[in-house]
């Protein structure tokens, strides 16, 4: 049977602009964002959903969603 | 989501800032704000302060979120950028250490007791209704003045940003969390990993 590819949502962060403050995790319904060793936040992509919560919420805006195939 | 006992910690910066008004030297409480964090940062390599404890950046949540006294826009590109993150970290430490010179000058007996609270390291308010003198020495009002001038600085420019931008956007310029992030990097690495 052939693979059908699905396309996907999924927030992708721009971690290199990150302020690791948490907003994303607070707000996120899947808890599927965290804030790794106060670095950067990091996306369980097996869990995210993208629904953007974490987007909107991000103060300094570094969260984007993106299509991704699957 | 299920509340915890730490989303209620806005009452405590509230509270800090009203007991502020009617008494200065309860601005020594604000020592917690400083210390906590940091000891978060160095024993544990985590910003679980910002992440959880931050009354501050509750109240600009709610205030901006639940109350809706914000645009919700974006930061500009200028202000989340290191130079101007590193930039106000650098800037409030020399006013930090500028205030505790003060407060030397004070103990030292150089200099008399100014009771201000100074708003955006400019504006002098007076606050003398808050002090009447206590069993302690002058030099430690000064330091609770002082303190206080930059509690209260920090949240009238969180406000503003507040207002103009998202809710939290005083978290991405905040000298703590700037300051916590980099312990943070220096402990673990400048790449997150799980």
């Amino acid at each position: 049977m052939e693979h059908v590819k699905k396309k996907r949502r999924r927030a992708v962060v721009n971690q290199k602009d990150c302020v690791a403050c948490g907003c994303c995790v607070k707000v996120c319904p899947l808890s599927a964002i965290q804030v790794i060793k106060g670095v950067a936040a990091q996306v369980d992509e097996s869990k995210c959903v993208g629904c953007g919560k974490c987007a909107k919420e991000c103060p300094a805006s570094v969260i984007e969603i993106r299509e991704v195939e699957v | 989501m299920k509340k915890h006992w730490y989303d209620y910690l806005w009452i405590v910066e509230l509270t800090y800032l009203i007991l502020g008004f009617f008494n200065i030297l309860f601005a020594w409480i604000g020592l917690f704000f400083f210390f906590i964090p940091l000891i978060i940062a160095i024993a544990r390599g985590t910003k679980g302060y910002c992440n959880r404890y931050c009354g501050r950046g509750q109240v600009f949540g709610l205030l901006g979120g639940r109350f809706g006294l914000s645009r919700k826009k974006d930061i500009p590109k200028w202000m989340k950028s290191k130079a101007f993150r590193y930039g106000f970290l650098i800037w409030f430490f020399i006013m930090f250490f500028q205030m505790l010179w003060n407060t030397y000058l004070v103990f030292a007996g150089t200099q008399d007791l100014r009771q201000v609270v100074t708003l955006l390291w400019t504006f002098k308010l007076p606050w003398n209704w808050a002090y009447h003198g206590t069993l302690f020495h002058p030099g430690v009002a000064q330091f609770a003045f002082g303190f206080y001038s930059v509690m209260l600085t920090s949240t009238v420019l969180g406000l503003v940003t507040m207002v103009l931008f998202k809710p939290r956007s005083w978290c991405v310029y905040c000298p703590m969390g700037t300051m916590t992030q980099l312990i943070c990097k220096a402990k673990n690495g400048n790449k997150p990993s799980m």
